[in-house]
């Protein structure tokens, strides 16, 4: 009893060890910037009283940008963290799956052939984008059961061609179009604010706690379908609200965020390894990670090069492909 | 059997090249066609015929060909059915330095832009099949994919980077990256055309060596093969294959994982009959995309490569689900 005491009350402050981590940078991404601005004046701002100067920079750029940037990490993450458990893969993310190009595909269409559709329709397109390659995934690969190795194969396959129609997509409308498309597809938050923030925060404010409820299931799942009918589980229902959970919160990510690959490979992976296993501590602390991972390389891409922007989908890729070939190593006996 | 399926084949590519040459937004008959080439008067025909679709007609036919031998020679080498310059990440390397190339020098042309191409080529390339073959169960095709789709994401990534800050590389770089065969530079196809000739004969002579290499690494060491030296010279061509066909068209991709798989169905596993038919088959695949991609969609072109991956997928899909 003791040591389960122990290891949860290190679970409590290893979640509030990540939770005031995200709450520096997220002070960071306010204060930071070619307008620093005091701390204290940043917080008075965030309280509503802050002098006009500060306001609009805090609460109309730096503040929602930087939500956006958190929860776009934190809904690939939760996305990855269930597409590795029910895929039984610790290579599968949403990325590889296609689920990313699917959303890709869709709000690259809708910005690219209806430039009217107004933001807040963006998640319901890539949703249902990400929802259509998952579903086309999951049946082309379903034989007699699903083989991880399949899974993935037909992922890409998916992914390949959403990205030849991308490509030409791009071919098809005017350079300002395809630039912002660009820009969108490399995985930016530049320019986000409340309007992002707000048809965002849904998807994932159901997605989260609908997936901890499921996450003992979740776990039944990982020891194979056998075994996981003989304990009761109600198989194909629950893996079948799992995969929509996981789709919904890549799509809306994807569609707010664009497209940012490896995190939703990078953030279960480091959660695992700081909360091990157990679906019920791995799914807030990828979340956080997530969030953390995105929200870090935003701040940096905004500073380091400054006037330059460098879009933090680019930065994640920078570190997430050394850390893909790091676990490519580590397997590479398997 | 074989020779006369070369000889039906070297038909099939002329026919596809006639048609290829000959349709369009203005049909043009045949035998304006046969007068542009060997009369030419200077008419707004003759011009299209002599400035616009031959070029692309040949171009089509040479980046198929080379693609469809570099993915054979891949998955010979490899003996992994999902080998080819797509999964491989050549063609995407190719891309990447080429766009490099693009943002230093303010335009694609001469033969720097080739050289980049054949680093990238060979740099990603190598960089998937190390990463894949590392540990006990070699090349598995798991590890394979997952080495390619990081590479391939990671140079995918980098290349938008470039493209999110310079306006203009993204100007000139969005139709080259869709693959498409349009407004193709024929200074740049001439430069191009010498290396693929050279990889196309490398290939051809090497059909024993790497016929012995498909049958495993040890039993053709055990034949006698300095399987080091092959595998070098087999790579080497590939870059030269797929590189080219890159600087040229962009990335267009499957035609060289699909070809392959196709031909060895129709002429069995030796090698020095698969290549030249890969050649041929890959050739006239690529000119069908190619005229395909003029009357997909009514108001607009769409580009060859689009063709290629729209049908290429499916087949991948119908490759995993009878291997894997």
């Amino acid at each position: 009893m003791e040591t389960v005491r122990n290891r949860g009350a290190s679970f409590v402050l290893v979640l509030s060890a990540l939770a005031a981590l995200n709450l520096l940078v997220l002070l960071l991404q306010i204060v930071l910037g070619d307008f620093p601005i005091p701390a204290a004046e940043a917080l008075h701002a965030l309280f509503g009283a802050g002098s006009e100067r500060f306001d609009l920079v805090v609460n109309r750029f730096r503040f929602p940008r930087a939500l956006v940037a958190f929860l776009a990490g934190a809904g690939l993450a939760l996305s990855g963290t269930i597409l590795q458990g029910i895929t039984r893969n610790p290579l599968a993310s949403p990325g590889v799956l296609g689920l990313n190009s699917g959303a890709a595909l869709a709000a690259v269409g809708c910005m690219v052939l209806a430039p009217g559709v107004p933001v807040a329709m963006l998640p319901f397109a890539a949703f249902a984008g990400a929802l259509l390659a998952a579903l086309l995934s999951y049946a082309l690969a379903w034989r007699r059961g699903l083989s991880p190795v399949r899974l993935v194969l037909v992922g890409v396959g998916i992914a390949a061609s959403a990205g030849a129609v991308v490509s030409f997509l791009l071919t098809f409308t005017d350079l300002a179009q395809a630039k912002a498309a660009v820009i969108w597809m490399s995985g930016s938050v530049y320019g986000r604010s409340w309007e992002h923030f707000w048809p965002l925060l849904p998807w994932l404010a159901v997605g989260f706690p609908v997936a901890l409820l499921l996450s003992r299931s979740l776990d039944v799942l990982q020891l194979g379908d056998s075994l996981a009918t003989g304990l009761g589980t109600k198989l194909e229902r629950v893996r079948a609200l799992l995969l929509l959970v996981a789709v919904a919160s890549a799509g809306a990510a994807v569609a707010m965020a664009g497209t940012i690959g490896f995190v939703g490979l990078m953030a279960p992976h480091l959660a695992r390894f700081i909360v091990g296993s157990m679906s019920r501590r791995l799914l807030p602390a990828a979340v956080l990670t997530g969030g953390l991972l995105v929200n870090a390389a935003d701040l940096l891409g905004r500073t380091v090069a400054a006037p330059l922007e460098i879009p933090c989908g680019i930065l994640i890729a920078l570190i997430g492909a050394p850390y893909m070939v790091y676990l490519l190593f580590k397997k590479r006996n398997q | 059997m074989r020779p006369a399926g070369i000889v039906i084949g070297l038909l099939l590519v002329a026919f596809c090249l006639v048609v290829s040459i000959a349709f369009g937004k203005q049909a043009i008959s045949l035998s304006e066609v046969y007068r542009s080439i060997f009369e030419f008067n200077g008419s707004r025909e003759h011009l299209i015929v002599r400035t616009v679709r031959v070029p692309r007609a040949l171009i089509a036919m040479a980046v198929g060909a080379c693609l469809a031998m570099a993915g054979a020679i891949m998955q010979a080498v490899t003996r992994n059915a999902l080998a080819g310059p797509e999964l491989f990440g050549v063609n995407q390397g190719a891309a990447f330095l080429i766009v490099i190339h693009l943002y230093l020098m303010g335009g694609v042309s001469g033969s720097s832009a080739i050289a980049y191409a054949f680093v990238g080529a060979g740099a990603a390339g190598l960089t998937v099949y190390l990463l894949g073959t590392m540990g006990a169960s070699g090349l598995t095709p798991l590890k394979l994919i997952v080495a390619g789709a990081t590479i391939n994401l990671l140079l995918g990534a980098l290349t938008q980077g470039i493209l999110v800050f310079d306006e203009r590389s993204l100007d000139t770089m969005r139709f080259w990256l869709a693959g498409s065969l349009t407004g193709r530079s024929t200074s740049l196809f001439a430069e191009v055309a010498p290396y693929m000739l050279i990889g196309v004969a490398g290939a051809l002579i090497m059909g024993r060596q790497i016929n012995l290499l498909s049958l495993g690494e040890e039993t053709a060491q055990g034949l006698g093969l300095r399987t080091g030296l092959v595998k070098a010279l087999s790579l080497l061509a590939v870059v030269l294959l797929a590189g080219s066909s890159v600087a040229i068209a962009g990335p267009i991709g499957f035609v060289g994982l699909a070809v392959p798989h196709i031909v060895r169905y129709l002429v069995g596993q030796d090698y020095r009959w698969v290549l030249p038919y890969s050649a041929l088959a890959g050739a006239a695949l690529l000119l069908t995309a190619d005229i395909a991609a003029r009357f997909i969609v009514p108001s607009q072109e769409v580009s060859a490569g689009v063709v290629t991956a729209v049908l290429g997928a499916p087949f991948l899909i119908y490759l995993a689900q009878r291997r894997a």
